[in-house]
């Protein structure tokens, strides 16, 4: 692509394919949010600010070239360590310390760290000889399991999951050996035990409602069961905007956030979820794309991996609303109400932007 | 940045390249295998499941909920209300929504005064409903009460105010012991009711005709579907099939006659009992003390439960039905008939009282209330006078086996079968009763007692007022009723309810009988007669027959002095009355309990209840229409 003006005087630097995709979720979403919410309007605004706030975000980083991008990885990286640290001590939430109230936001670190983990693992494979050697493999590890740790402790086991895996997408991507891979997924499974134990007993729980959700229908599986009772009442076409029985009696638990996937599903049916999810396909496609045209290995990888990270995403909700996966707090990208996933969201498919306008300037 | 730059030279851009597409497009393809699945598991629950999951989604949506039927009203025999239903709220929980129901309580409790006994009826009443019945946890909620839920209702879920009618009994105690009253449904009850009926019902009768006309009074239990939301909360009545309200229900009790009676008893314990021998109807069963009904309803706080029971005079004890009191004298008219049919004596039969009887080869000696007798008396001034030895002899001469034949057609040591539960049925004693009873012969002084009505004998004063009318009416012996007529729901008109006639006692001459009933119109307006004081100012010609009961068992030679006697020591006593004369519209007994002069005492008493029925306009006949009072 030429450009006729200098870039400061031009049309911003985005990407337009990526925008319309973005556009069509968001708008979708705040559709969906209006009928989950019970049509409040109040709800609807505030996240119409956030998703405001969100592509702003998106816009100022898409305008940034990848390298100075790089440069300010290893600060955010820091920055996010230190305030995962500062939640161990300041942190509030219900039951478990993910927040830091900052008076006028309150805010998640461990959603910076969704964004921080990929870039910071991508800064450090991007001057290296690839596929990565040994000790390469071992300080990338040590780059994601810190914030991965402390994720998990605070606890929040889907969000650490989802930190750990972008860390490895990046490492898949590099071209780590599929031996050194399946070795990783033996440990896991090794490990698994242990991780049992060391889990909170509500992590336990919802692990046994995912095993077995009708054993205890009123209690803990009930959320799953009432999910389930949603999309499958929802049928081919659903049962209409606004219509939806589930949701709007408040049998749905979290409706307006990790559960609107299943509001979703009542009241546009197959039909409706088959074109998020191709929507969703569209994107992590485009995502790829980006990255296979990218400039540097830093940016190639990163952009890959935030594209898979995002297609986890998306499967994780879908899994865990149609109770095929266990409810680990994963909100459905772009739709599910709540402001900080959205801003880093975005956040990320601004760097994806940004990727991608400026490479044919590298070098 | 020196090694960055080393490192970066020797980097294989192409290669790297290379490798990157290959991992990426084994990812992507891995992508759409994940997706597909993902997909395909929206596919199973969306179109293949689809149908179960609708059927439950519906079952989420809509609940069938009981519709309760209002329950019957209650009237007296002149359409006046004595048991309604009155407009108030209840506060309910329903468990499967509340979660934490002792934390809810606590919350609530800060609106709603929740007292322990509350709570732990809560508790017990909330096994009995199913998960997702809604308990009941307060009855009669203050409207205060009222308002300040419904301004923090958000704050409860599963938690609801709800209105419904709550039953009052206007005149209090004063019926207390005809009506009973209404009390929460309890496992007890659940028991031995169609539960289909009664799942929405929080109440049931207790005692007395609640208890009896349960089935009438209660009705038919309708239902609702209707929408709810996750706590519970009713949004819509999608379909309503209606309640079918309980019969109304017309008592023969006479609240008027009631009053009189209740009144003229004042504070002293006892019973009356007044029917109408024409048709065996109920006009008037005062037991005192007696109790507020009211107070039962709401279920009683154990407090004033027990200070009702521990009452010495026990309140609960429905003396009219069930107190077993020796009749005394009241029995004598009785023996005097059986003497008279059995043709032992005639009316013309004379016997000379001298103050005391012995029965041959026993020295015992059996006295007549005035130390020097009476003198020649025939059958009707010895009813007139009360005379202990015509009786004693009658006894002996009747002998006890043929006096207790006798009698027991008049309904003695039988229940009446009157329409309340738990009647008494009194003693008529008999050689054989002694012998299974006592496993003792029958001693010849038994009888001679037997005779004035007292030792084993002991009568109900429903007995005894049955027993008046019978005798008054020509032998008609009914089972007394206190359901004068029915109002079904819809119905224009109230339909009388039949009397049974539990039996003819038949008549060997009509002349017997008229010589009894003379014998006791004697007793009021004869110039000896021992209830002669009430004749003075009566404004209906009485027969009756006085009574006293002993308590305090005498030596032989021992004199009885009321004045030196306890009060709770003190005789019982009795009277039997009728009215008019000529044609009799009531039959009354009346026992006060140590009241000591059954003439004194208990006679006006009588006479204050016949004359509140007897003022009124002739009673009412079956097809008449009854006013009865509009509803609240």
């Amino acid at each position: 692509m030429k450009r006729l003006l200098p870039a400061w005087l031009g049309l911003p630097r985005l990407d337009p394919v990526m925008l319309a995709l973005l556009m069509l979720i968001t708008s979708f979403g705040l559709l969906v949010l209006y009928s989950a919410s019970g049509q409040d309007m109040a709800m609807v605004y505030r996240q119409a600010v956030r998703l405001g706030v969100g592509l702003l975000a998106m816009l100022v980083i898409s305008q940034v070239p990848p390298r100075i991008l790089r440069i300010w990885t290893p600060w955010l990286y820091g920055i996010g360590l230190i305030l995962l640290l500062a939640t161990w001590v300041l942190g509030v939430g219900r039951g478990s310390q993910r927040w830091l109230d900052l008076g006028l936001i309150r805010f998640q670190p461990s959603e910076l760290m969704k964004l921080a983990v990929p870039m910071m693992v991508a800064w450090y494979l991007h001057p290296r000889i690839l596929p990565p050697a040994w000790k390469a493999v071992v300080f990338t590890l040590a780059i994601l399991l810190i914030p991965t740790v402390l994720i998990a402790r605070q606890p929040d086991l889907g969000t650490a999951l989802l930190v750990a895996a972008s860390g490895m997408f990046t490492l898949y991507l590099a071209g780590l050996r599929w031996r050194i891979l399946l070795g990783f997924a033996g440990v896991a499974t090794a490990v698994a035990p242990v991780l049992w134990l060391m889990m909170r007993e509500y992590q336990r729980d919802r692990v046994r409602t995912f095993l077995n959700p009708e054993a205890d229908p009123l209690g803990d599986g009930w959320n799953i069961i009432q999910s389930k009772i949603a999309v499958g009442s929802g049928g081919l076409t659903g049962k209409g905007w606004l219509n939806g029985t589930q949701s709007h009696l408040e049998f749905i638990p979290e409706r307006h956030t990790d559960f609107i996937l299943a509001v979703l599903s009542e009241e546009f049916g197959l039909l409706g979820v088959t074109l998020l999810m191709l929507v969703y396909m569209l994107l992590v496609a485009r995502g790829l794309h980006i990255a296979r045209v990218a400039r540097d290995t830093g940016s190639r990888l990163l952009a890959g991996s935030l594209s898979l990270t995002l297609f986890v995403y998306v499967l994780v909700n879908g899994g865990m609303v149609s109770g095929v996966l266990p409810v680990v707090g994963v909100p459905l990208p772009l739709i599910s109400y709540g402001g900080t996933s959205v801003v880093t969201l975005l956040a990320g498919f601004g760097i994806m932007m940004s990727i991608y306008s400026h490479r044919t300037f590298i070098k | 940045m020196t090694t960055y730059r080393a490192e970066h030279a020797i980097k294989d851009q192409r290669n790297e390249r290379h490798l990157f597409e290959r991992r990426a497009r084994t990812a992507f393809v891995i992508i759409v295998v994940c997706m597909l699945a993902l997909l395909g598991r929206y596919v199973w629950l969306q179109v293949f499941s689809h149908e179960s999951f609708v059927t439950r989604s519906e079952n989420n949506r809509v609940s069938i909920r009981p519709v309760a039927p209002n329950r019957g009203l209650i009237y007296d025999r002149r359409g006046r209300v004595i048991a309604e239903n009155r407009p108030a709220y209840r506060l309910e929980i329903l468990p499967e929504k509340a979660g934490d129901i002792t934390a809810l309580l606590d919350e609530l409790s800060e609106l709603i005064e929740l007292s322990e006994d509350d709570r732990k009826s809560f508790g017990k009443s909330r096994r009995r409903y199913r998960v997702f019945d809604s308990v009941p946890v307060k009855f009669n909620l203050s409207e205060q009460e009222v308002a300040r839920f419904a301004v923090n209702r958000h704050r409860f879920d599963g938690a609801d105010v709800v209105p419904y009618l709550s039953r009052y009994y206007p005149y209090g105690a004063l019926l207390t012991h005809v009506v009973g009253y209404v009390g929460r449904l309890d496992d007890a009850d659940i028991a031995h009711v169609d539960a289909s009926n009664y799942w929405g019902t929080r109440m049931i009768g207790k005692v007395g005709i609640e208890q009896f006309q349960e089935t009438e009074l209660h009705g038919t239990s309708g239902f609702e579907r209707v929408e709810t939301n996750v706590s519970g909360r009713v949004l819509h009545v999608l379909e309503r099939q209606d309640a079918i309200p309980g019969t109304d229900l017309i008592l023969s009790i006479d609240v008027a006659v009631q009053q009189a009676a209740w009144d003229a008893l004042g504070d002293r314990t006892g019973a009356v009992v007044a029917i109408d021998p024409h048709d065996g109807s109920v006009i008037a069963l005062v037991s005192k003390p007696a109790y507020d009904p009211n107070m039962f309803v709401h279920g009683i706080s154990r407090q004033a439960y027990n200070e009702i029971l521990n009452t010495a005079a026990r309140p609960l004890f429905n003396r009219a039905l069930r107190g077993g009191y020796q009749p005394g004298s009241t029995i004598k008219p009785f023996i005097a008939l059986a003497g008279l049919e059995l043709g032992v004596v005639t009316a013309q039969t004379r016997v000379f009282s001298n103050g005391t009887f012995y029965i041959e080869g026993y020295s015992r000696p059996y006295r007549d209330w005035r130390d020097t007798g009476h003198g020649w008396v025939t059958i009707r001034s010895a009813l007139e006078q009360s005379v202990n030895t015509y009786f004693y002899q009658l006894a002996v001469d009747l002998g006890i086996d043929r006096m207790h034949d006798y009698l027991t057609q008049f309904g003695f040591g039988l229940v009446t079968g009157i329409d309340v539960p738990g009647e008494g049925k009194g003693l008529l004693p008999s050689r054989e009763w002694k012998r299974m009873a006592h496993a003792q012969p029958w001693y010849p002084g038994e009888t001679v007692i037997a005779g004035i009505g007292q030792g084993f004998n002991l009568v109900t004063p429903l007995q005894l007022a049955n027993a008046v009318a019978t005798l008054v009416n020509g032998g008609n012996r009914y089972e007394p009723r206190l359901l004068y007529a029915t109002k079904q729901a819809g119905d224009e008109r109230a339909q009388r309810n039949i009397v049974p006639l539990a039996l003819q006692v038949p008549k060997k001459n009509r002349r017997n009988w008229q010589v009894v009933i003379e014998g006791m119109d004697r007793v009021v307006n004869g110039p000896l007669g021992t209830a002669r004081a009430i004749a003075v100012d009566s404004r209906y010609r009485v027969g009756g027959k006085t009574g006293t009961a002993q308590v305090y068992q005498l030596d032989a030679n021992e004199e009885y002095k009321a004045s030196e006697v306890a009060e709770h020591l003190r005789d019982h006593a009795l009277f039997i009355a009728f009215a008019p004369v000529e044609s009799p519209r009531i039959a009354i007994a009346v026992i006060v309990e140590h009241g000591g002069s059954g003439a004194r005492v208990a006679a006006p008493i009588a006479q204050a209840t016949l004359e509140a029925w007897l003022d009124q306009e002739v009673d009412l006949h079956i097809g008449q229409q009854i006013e009865l009072e509009p509803g609240p």
